[in-house]
This record gives structure tokens, sequence and C-alpha cells, in this order.
């Protein structure tokens, strides 16, 4: 491997960097087609209601209204999903959240399909909605249960016990780009379909069955992404857009508003947890009992996964022996919950870093020092029995102790410098609400474990590539894949892993889309490793190809098929099993200034520190680290879809609070490189772990400068003044 | 009814069929010109960020017909230099938010050519951004800043990897690692 | 047909224009900033037939200085109140910089502000402390509503059909004066409550504004009537503080929403309304000792 510019472990210009800073860079939201329609979807107003009928006559009747289908006009299964296909492309006679699809229009202006929509009656008969998940596990109404056993957590005595319930409400992935797509009808009755979708290949086993096509009558090209974090992996316009072009014979536009897209993709899952931690006087974690329910809502989407992951991670990343988790993923009429960056470990990791936290306080221990006495080390097992990377170097601590990289991660964070007492902005921004009355500084740290890649032997597998040509007398390199760009840089990484192995200047990236083979999703961290990773050995294979070969015979071409190591299903009754790919670590330390008075939170300052395996792209990474991080302070601090009766009461960016610059304070961040032998380049997924260890690094530092137990997520102002309310 | 306005330096003509239609629908949906991004319609995002008449303002609440006769500037107009930023600093993600960004840093830079993180941040805060948590954009317009200090607008030099004391990266020695090979 | 057979969209220049134009088209929705309008119009909560743009209306776009008032053109952004109007209407101008984003301060005016009424506006509470007066007109004259007067309820107020805010006269500072605005986010954020307050060291009258806890902007009647040291200042204490703000939690009349607790909201406003009172005070009286924290 040699160190080419712009190769591996450099940070070259991103490919669609100049297109996407003049204003010229095609997303979903920005396609046209001379002729086109535009497609909207009437939604239940409902959370749970029999539909008796649908009149759609009026609508129909609109001039320039050139469809209006219902769930008859579905031309195949109505039914899709990403793992189970249990949801309706459009309700038949029954609606089971609030948002859930009815009936779709096409019409010759967007504003015009959306008064048609409101054109169309629909007579309800409306029932009960089930809310409460925990009614819903009861009740046996849930997706999936997993638990974990590990030892006799309940034959176990503990020198100090810590006992608590958790609750996380529900974050919203909230991309900036709405949900959007174009569909061409094609000369042979199949469609063409250019969407936004973090896995396209998904999208096109899904699809066919709904519109009764054969897969290979179904084209999808990827147009620009506008920010995903989970919010594409589900299906939202794809199969609609479809069955309108089809139907119209014409080309069918269809964007979604902000209030649709809040009620148009799943959330991550809220959660309420009960952790109990039992600890010797030396803070040596002792056993831990965790009940976990997670709400998934009407659909099944990737509630089994999210589940496994909660389980599977429920400890973190801790030595302990004696263990009984159950999990469960509650079936409700609450909007359906799936894919968010971090994916089941964020909801657990809180909690348990609120335990390790609650058990340091009670010990007297530096929360840091907790940590280190339990954190895994090289030969650690899990919960699930998953040895903690046995094949890493022996890099062992002093004393023989083996090498904890999570130790090494605590020590490094430690020795950053700590941000300066005087804050440059105060609790409450503009509101002036204080110029230091009540204000209290507090430091908190967390630490976040997360899976890399499909777990519990999901057949995870990436395609790509590669040509080599010669134009003009130089090497030109071509890299095709599937691979979603959702932001995160991955088209600049193809890039850099060919130059590295091909040791050329020139890539070019072929559009991605459904010719090639899957390339999974850009989700789980997973994109760098594998389809990184087939990007690599298609390249490497040119390499190998193009010895002793002269390129102006012709272009050498080579295309691989990237699998990572097997994993193994978690066994149903004790949890146990080697269910994962990888593991990556992340610490956080947060420091924040608290208006005591008025519950208002500045965060000052955030650190991390990260084992990336191999920084290989160290912008990228960065940027990575800073946008996780960003998510994870919402988390703690403002985000959560609110709902009375399963009806959402804040889907607007009026009620819906991400953070703005002046919430996300100043970073500093160190990477760290402890490689991972098994992975392309020793490179660990890094997208996610930062949003799981910043929300309770940052909930931390609150109790620690306001001294409440803080138990959920978002923070609410009067969480924290509730003993002083009148 | 016609509509007639200078949007980038062009004199352009829209035919809207409501009084109330926007200026960002107006901009994308009939004028083709899709740089100005939608992303809520409720000037809670900036992402549809234009100048009119020289401010910075939502397109998504300004009524196209009060745009008559009047300027229109968007993304298409930042100057060079500050795109360079964004681009060398890594402001740039998903990219969804970057049009309406580069106008207000632009905005901020025409009134404050060497503007602190707080006046960065402030002028900033009403442009929402999914991706960056809004680190590298703040670097991004500092080196917009220091690149045109002297008057002589030029590419953003930086090095990734040793341009500033907050980051650091840190290779882990390796001692007998197998070299693990892909398995096509 | 999209449209309503035939729109209209009225462009007035003079404000004579306009109220003639409103008085022949009733129908026609005023649109200034267009920040609340737009998002109606945007998500189809109104259709009009009908705009009338205020913004090339040259008589609202100024203000002016009438010696102990100022007064202020419907037309006057945010933006404009927040640069030149910080040093005689300081609590107007602080709570102008409160509001949503650069963007929107570009575009909202304080006028549009009150014509949407929502308790939650940033700019009400400035107005009802100091006792602002606003000025409506329509083609049958003008009328002037002290602004206790002008807002009848959420989303609702005084104005009458066919009339349009022309200007709101707001007494200049003869004191200190604070705005404090608590929202869960550190910008562009809708108040989860506010207080604004206005000291006359002059005639020694105490101002307040609450907004955002009620149906509608409130002053805290009682609250004004504290007993204030004026004769010795340094003898303002805590207890003082503690008990205005108490007092101005008890006028509010808040309700639990998606946005806070009216416990909280309560809670909130006692606190920043004894903050506001010794910032202040001790502003009032920079010398000698005021115990103020």
């Amino acid at each position: 491997m040699t160190d080419t510019a712009g190769g591996v472990g450099h940070s070259p210009i991103r490919p669609d960097a100049r297109s996407k800073t003049d204003g010229t860079f095609d997303y979903a939201s920005d396609l046209r087609l001379p002729g086109m329609l535009w497609g909207h979807t009437l939604r239940s107003p409902h959370p749970s209601a029999a539909v008796r009928s649908i009149d759609t006559t009026a609508a129909l009747a609109m001039p320039g209204v050139a469809a209006v289908l219902t769930a008859a006009d579905v031309p195949g299964a109505n039914a899709y999903g990403l793992i189970t296909a249990d949801q309706p492309v459009l309700a038949a006679d029954r609606v089971r959240y609030q948002g859930e699809p009815v009936a779709l229009i096409a019409a010759d202006t967007l504003d015009l399909a959306r008064l048609a929509a409101e054109a169309v009656a629909v007579d309800y008969e409306t029932l009960e909605p089930v809310t409460d998940p925990e009614a819903a596990v009861a009740a046996g109404e849930y997706f999936r249960y997993q638990p974990v056993r590990l030892g006799d957590p309940d034959a176990q005595a503990a020198a100090v016990v810590i006992a608590r319930e958790y609750a996380v409400g529900m974050q919203d992935q909230a991309p900036l780009g709405p949900e959007a797509g174009l569909a061409e009808p094609a000369p042979d009755g199949g469609i063409r379909l250019h969407v936004a979708t973090q896995w396209l290949h998904s999208d096109l086993e899904q699809l066919a069955p709904c519109l009764d096509l054969p897969p290979e009558r179904i084209h999808l090209e990827m147009s620009g992404i506008g920010g995903a974090f989970g919010a594409r992996e589900d299906l939202s316009v794809q199969a609609h857009m479809a069955m309108l072009a089809l139907h119209c014979g014409r080309p069918v536009k269809m964007m979604y508003d902000r209030a649709e897209s809040f009620l148009g993709h799943v959330h991550r899952h809220p959660a309420r947890m009960r952790y109990e931690h039992g600890a010797d006087e030396h803070g040596r974690l002792v056993y831990v009992k965790a009940r976990i329910v997670l709400d998934g809502g009407a659909y099944a989407s990737t509630t089994d996964a999210v589940v496994g992951n909660a389980a599977s991670l429920a400890v973190g990343p801790y030595e302990v022996e004696h263990v009984s988790v159950d999990a469960w993923g509650a079936r409700t009429n609450n909007p359906p919950c799936g894919a968010m960056r971090g994916f089941g470990g964020v909801q657990t990791c809180f909690a348990y870093e609120s335990q390790m936290d609650a058990l340091a306080d009670a010990l007297g221990l530096h929360p840091l020092e907790l940590r280190r006495r339990n954190a895994v080390a090289q030969g650690s097992k899990l919960i699930t029995g998953q040895t903690v990377d046995a094949r890493d170097p022996r890099r062992d601590r002093p004393g023989g102790a083996p090498f904890s990289p999570l130790a090494d991660l605590l020590d490094r964070l430690d020795a950053l410098p700590a941000p300066a007492p005087a804050p440059t902005a105060r609790p409450g921004g503009s509101g002036d609400t204080t110029r230091g009355e009540g204000v209290r500084r507090g430091t908190g740290y967390g630490v976040g474990l997360k899976n890399v890649c499909y777990s519990e032997g999901f057949d995870d597998h990436s395609t790509a590539s590669v040509e080599l040509r010669l134009e003009d007398g130089e090497r030109v390199a071509r890299v095709h894949t599937a691979a979603a760009e959702v932001g995160q840089g991955h088209w600049t990484l193809q890039a850099q892993i060919v130059r590295t192995e091909l040791d050329v200047d020139r890539v070019e990236l072929a559009p991605n889309d459904t010719r090639i083979g899957s390339a999974g999703s850009s989700s789980a961290s997973r994109q760098s490793y594998m389809t990184g990773g087939a990007v690599r050995a298609a390249a490497v294979a040119v390499r190998a190809l193009a010895a002793g070969r002269d390129l102006a015979d012709g272009p050498v071409e080579a295309t691989r098929v990237f699998r990572h190591r097997a994993t193994k299903p978690m066994d149903p009754v004790t949890g146990q099993g080697d269910s994962h790919v990888q593991l990556a670590l992340c610490v956080h330390r947060a420091t924040v200034d608290v208006d005591v008075e008025l519950g208002l939170v500045k965060v000052v300052e955030l650190a991390c520190v990260q084992d990336v395996g191999k920084a290989m792209n160290p912008l990228a990474l960065e940027g990575q680290i800073h946008g996780g991080t960003a998510q994870g302070l919402g988390l703690a601090l403002m985000e959560a879809l609110l709902t009375d009766g399963g009806r959402v009461q804040n889907a607007s960016f009026t009620d819906y609070l991400i953070p703005t610059a002046l919430d996300m304070p100043p970073m500093r961040i160190e990477l760290v490189e402890n490689a991972d032998p098994d992975a392309p380049y020793g490179l660990r997924g890094a997208g996610e772990p930062p949003t799981l260890s910043s929300t309770p690094a940052i909930v931390a530092a609150v109790r620690d400068a306001t001294g409440l137990p803080l138990t959920r997520v978002p923070i609410r102002p009067e969480h924290l003044t509730t003993g002083r309310l009148p | 009814m016609r509509v007639t306005m200078r949007v980038d330096g062009d004199e352009v003509a829209a035919d809207i069929d409501r009084p109330g239609e926007s200026l960002l629908s107006t901009l994308r949906d009939r004028l083709g010109r899709t740089g100005t991004k939608n992303a809520c319609e409720q000037g809670e995002c900036g992402s549809c960020t234009v100048l009119l008449d020289g401010a910075p303002v939502c397109a998504c609440l300004v009524a196209t017909a009060q745009c008559q006769g009047r300027e229109v500037r968007t993304v298409a107009s930042v100057p060079t230099v500050l795109r360079d930023a964004f681009v060398a600093c890594g402001a740039v993600q998903c990219g969804f938010c970057t049009p309406g960004l580069l106008v207000s840093a632009a905005d901020l830079l025409g009134r404050e050519p060497d503007p602190g993180e707080e006046a960065i941040r402030e002028a900033i805060a009403g442009n929402l951004c999914r991706c960056t948590g809004y680190e590298k954009v703040v670097e991004a317009v500092r080196a917009a800043a220091e690149a045109t200090a002297d008057g002589v607008p030029r590419v953003p030099a930086r090095s990734h990897l040793h341009h500033n004391q907050w980051i650091n990266v840190v290779t882990i020695p390796q001692g007998g690692t197998g070299n693990g090979e892909d398995t096509p | 047909m999209t449209p309503p057979a035939g729109f209209d969209f009225h462009r007035p220049a003079d404000l004579a224009e306009a109220l003639r134009l409103l008085a022949a088209d009733p129908e026609a929705v005023p649109i200034a900033g267009g920040t609340d309008l737009m998002v109606a119009l945007n998500y189809r909560r109104a259709r009009p037939r009908a705009l009338l743009d205020l913004t090339g209306v040259a008589d609202l776009r100024e203000w002016t200085d009438e010696g102990a008032a100022v007064r202020i053109g419907a037309g006057v952004t945010y933006a404009r109140v927040a640069a030149e109007l910080g040093g005689v209407l300081p609590g107007l101008a602080a709570a102008a910089r409160t509001v949503g984003s650069p963007q929107i301060r570009n575009r909202a005016t304080l006028a549009g502000n009150l014509a949407t009424a929502s308790p939650a506006g940033d700019g009400h509470p400035p107005l009802l402390a100091t006792g602002a007066t606003v000025t409506a007109a329509s083609a049958a004259g003008e009328r002037l509503m002290p602004i206790g007067d002008f807002f009848t309820g959420p989303k609702r107020s005084a104005l009458r059909p066919g009339e349009l805010i022309t200007a709101v006269t707001v007494p200049k500072a003869a004191g200190p004066q604070q705005f404090l605005k608590v929202g869960t986010r550190n910008a562009m954020v809708i108040a989860v409550c506010s207080f604004a307050l206005a000291l006359d060291t002059g005639r020694r009258v105490l101002g307040t504004g609450i907004g955002s806890a009620g149906p509608v902007p409130l002053r805290a009647g009682e609250a004004e009537a504290v007993d204030l040291p004026w004769e010795a200042p340094d003898r303002f204490g805590e207890g003082l503080a503690v008990e205005f703000g108490r007092l101005v939690a008890a006028a509010a009349r808040p309700i639990d929403d998606v946005r806070a607790t009216a416990d909280y909201r309560r809670h909130a406003l006692a606190v920043c309304a004894a903050r506001a009172l010794r910032r202040a005070w001790a502003e009032a009286h920079p010398e000698g000792s005021v115990r103020c924290g």
C-alpha cells in the first residue's frame, strides 16, 4: 500500500463538494422532467380506525387531477417491510397509525395535488388506539422479545445496588432534505425510479411484489440525498410514485413537506428501561438486570434488529458475570419506529451510563475510575459470550493486565485539557435570562459501544466494480457500486481506496444504481467497512489483472463481492452467540453551564476520543464525530416527538427543535487508530458511536451541576426545576 | 399574474397563479433555479435563505408578488472564496443546508470582514444543519475571512491533520498483527 | 383551476391607497414581512383570494422621534428595531433581538407581531411594560388603542375589519428596562415564557409585561404596585425581588403545552421577574450598597 496523494489516510476534496456549494447538485427534490405530474399522499388523521369507504369522485373531477388511487389499485401485494412485509402500501380497511397512507393523487402541480387530497372523502370509524407499550407487551403485542441470560444474577450479593427507571423520548432523524423522488414509466412496462434512499436493492426487493413487476423491470437510480440518519431506510415515496407513474403513463414526482416528513418516516424507538446494577465495595460490577421496552409503533420496520442491539449491548463495554436482560419491541398505534443512527444502542447507553455514574457516586469514586475498573479488555467476554477482539495486538498494561481499549480511551479523554472557566455564552442565549445568576458548571462522561455492520447471522455483503483504462496516456479508474452517499463522504472514500490500490490520480464514480449488485445500506456504520472492502477487493483484483498488461490494449475490469466474517444469531432463550462483527468505542466528556433556577443548559464544550481503527479520511471522520455528537446533544436536551393518544403533537421545526450553531459548543477530538486486523485497512465504523456517548455525557454533566438524578431524555427545563416549582 | 425581478443578476419573469405563492416555490418550480432548498417552508431552517435587496431572508416566507422589481441573490451569487472555504474545511456533508448557510455567511462577511466565533454562530443561528454539528462551518467562515484579509481572495490553505490544536490523530503502534486479507 | 377564478395582489404605494384598496376589497389579507402569514399559506391553512402588500407603503417604513416617544411605523422590521432603537427603547430592542433568526428579523415587523396577536409574540411584553399605543387606520379614519386594550384573546385583537395597524408609539425609556425570554434552545425558539420590565425612575413607576403565559400577553398589576424603596435605594433586598417574582407569577394564566408545563412557566416567570427587577434596580442605583442577589 502506497501513500498516494488523495489516497487512504488523506482528506481529499469531496467529489460532490463543488456542486453542493454552487447549487447545482441535484437532490431528489430538485428533479424534474417535461410533462411530469406531481404526486401527493393522503394520510390518516387517526392513529387507529377502520376505513369504511373512500370516495374519490370529487377529487377526480377537479381539472388537472390525473389520478386518485387507493388500496384497490395496488398492482401486487399490498404489503412491504424491511424485515417483515407487514406494512400496507395503502391502507385497505384499517389504519394503524396517524399518518398512514390511504390514497394517492397525481395532478399537474403539487399545490393542486394537495388540494385534491383534501377533496377525497374517507369515512373512518375511529377505534381506541393502543398507545402504552408496556400494556402492549403485557397483552403479547410485540415484534420481538430477546432475553440475555448469563450466570445467576438473582443469587448475587452486592455491596451497592442501584435500581432506577429510565425513559428515552422519540427522536427524529430530521434530515434537512425531505423525502422525494421521481418515477418514469419505461417503454417495456417497467419503471425507472430516481430515489434518495439508504439501500437501493432493499427498495427493489420490497417494490417488485407490490408493483407486481419482475425485479429486472424496476430500475433504481440514486439521486442526491439530503441526509438520512436512518430515515431513508424504509420505503417512503418509492411505491407510491411508481404506482402513479405506471397508472398515468407519465413521470411523477413526489416531495413531502416538513409536516408530512415527520409522519412519513420511522423514528428512533422511545424506550422505558428498568435497570438494577449491583457492585462490590471496589466498584466492580457483580450483576446487572435490565428490563427494556422499546415502542415499535404500528409496523415492524427494523424493530427486530433494534431489539437485538438493545439486548446485546444492554450493559455496555463492561465486564460482568451475572446478567439478566429482557428486551421487547412493542406493537402499538404510535408512529412506527425503526432505524436511527445508533440503532438500539442509544437508548440502553443512556441507561447503563447513568447507572455507572450512580454507582460511582454511591461509592465515592470518580466516574472515569469506576469505568476503568469495569472496562472490557482483550479476552473479555460480552454478555452474549462473544469475546472482545481476541486477535488484537497484545499490548498488556503494567502488571500484566490485558490491554483494554476502553481504559486507553478513558485515559486519553482524562488527559485532554479542560475548557476555560469563563463561558463565552450563557444558558438561555439571546433570551438574556441570566448574566451569571443561578449558573453552575458541571462535567460528565459517557462511554458508547456500538456494533458495526449487520449482526445476528445476516448475510451482509457489498459489491463493487472497478475499471482501469488509459485515457490520453493517463491511467483512469472508474468505480461502480450501489452504495448511498448520504453526506458521510463515502464517494470520497471510494476514490481514496482506488487511488491507494491502483496508484492513480483520476478516479471516476459511476452513478449508484441497481445495475450492479447490492451494496447493503448506508447504515450500521458499515459502508466504509463493507463497500470500502468491496472497492478495495475489486481494485486489488484489477491491479493483479493489469500487471504485465498494456492498458493501451483495453481496459481492465473486476467486480468483487465483499463479506465480513460470519456472525451467529442470538440464542432466543439465553441471548448467547457471537452476534456482532465489529465493535467500536467512543467516549465523551461534556462541560455544561446550567442555570439551575430556570433549568436552562448551555453546553460549553464537548471532548471526544474515538477509536476509528484507521483514520481513512480524518476530515470526514471529524465531521462524523461533530455531527453524531450534535444529534446526541439534541436527544439529551431538546429532541422528542411528543404524542398524545397516538397523535404527533409537534410535527414541525417550530416545535421539534434540533440544535443550532448556538447550541453546539466547540469540540475537542482525538482519533485513536487501534486497528482491527479483520477489517479493511484496520478501520472501525465511525458514524454511530459518537451519537451514543454524547447523550449520557451531557446528562451526567447536568447532573453534576444540579445534583438531580435525571432519568429521562430529553431533559426539559421543568425536570431541572421540579423541586423549585411553586 | 406576471412578476419580474432580478435573480442572480438575470432579469426573470414568472407567471404565478395564486397571490401567496412563495418566492421559494417560484424560484424552484417555475424558474428551475433549484439551488435554493426547500426543507421546512416555515422559516425555521434557513435552507432557503436568499438575499432580498441585500438582506438575508427565508424565501419561503416572501410572497413572490412582493418581489416585483426587486433583486434576489441566491447561492449562485456567493463569492468563490467562501465556497472554497466550505469545501476545504469539510463544512459540506449532505449539503442540503449548504446553499442557505453560504448565503448567510456571505452576508455576514459582507458586513463584517473579520468576524469572531460568536458573531459567526449568531449569523448562522437561523440555518439548521443536521450533519456537521456546525464546527467546520464556523471554521470555514473564519477561513474565508482570513483568505480575504489582505484583499486578495484565494483558496483557504488547510492541512487537515495539523490545522488546529483541537484535533489529534494518534496511531497506536501495532505488534504482530495478522494482515486480514479480504475474502472476495 | 388551482387559483380562485381571478386573484388579486394589491401593491399600494401609500397608506391612503392601501386603505382605499382594503375598503374596496375587504377580503384582501394584509401582508408585510409575511413571517406568520406565509407559513399559513404554505401549509394551506389559509388560501386568500387577494393579498394587500404593505411593503411598498413608504409611510409605514420609518420610525420617528416624537420627543417623549418613538413612533414606529408598521413596516419597520425587528432587525431595525434591534439595531436602531436600543438606546431609547432598550426593552423592545432586547426583545427584537430574540425574535426568530436573523432571516426572520429582517422581515418580521412589530406591527405584524401585533396583528397576529399570538400570546407568544416577543414584542408584546415590552409594549405592555411601557404603555405603548397602537395606531390603526381605516378608510373611516385613524384610531388609537392603548396596548392594554389591544389583545382580546389568543390570536385575537381589537383590530377591526378594514383596519390596518399603521404605527406603534412607544414611550422612551425613563429608566432601566429588561427583557428576559425563556426558550428550550439557545436561538430561534418560540418563547416558553417571557417577561419585560420598565422602570420609570422619574415618575417612580414600574411597568411589566408577560408573554406566552396566558391567553393574551398580560400585565402584572399587583407586581407593578410593589413598594419600592425609592427614598432609600439600598434597602432593596432579596425579599422584595422574590415577592415581586411571586406576584408576577401569580398574574400569569399559563397552560400546559408541548413547549412547557403551566407550573414551569409560573416558576420561570417568578425567577425572570426577580432577576429583571434586581438588574433594573441596580442599574438605576449604581452608587451605594445596593444588595441585589
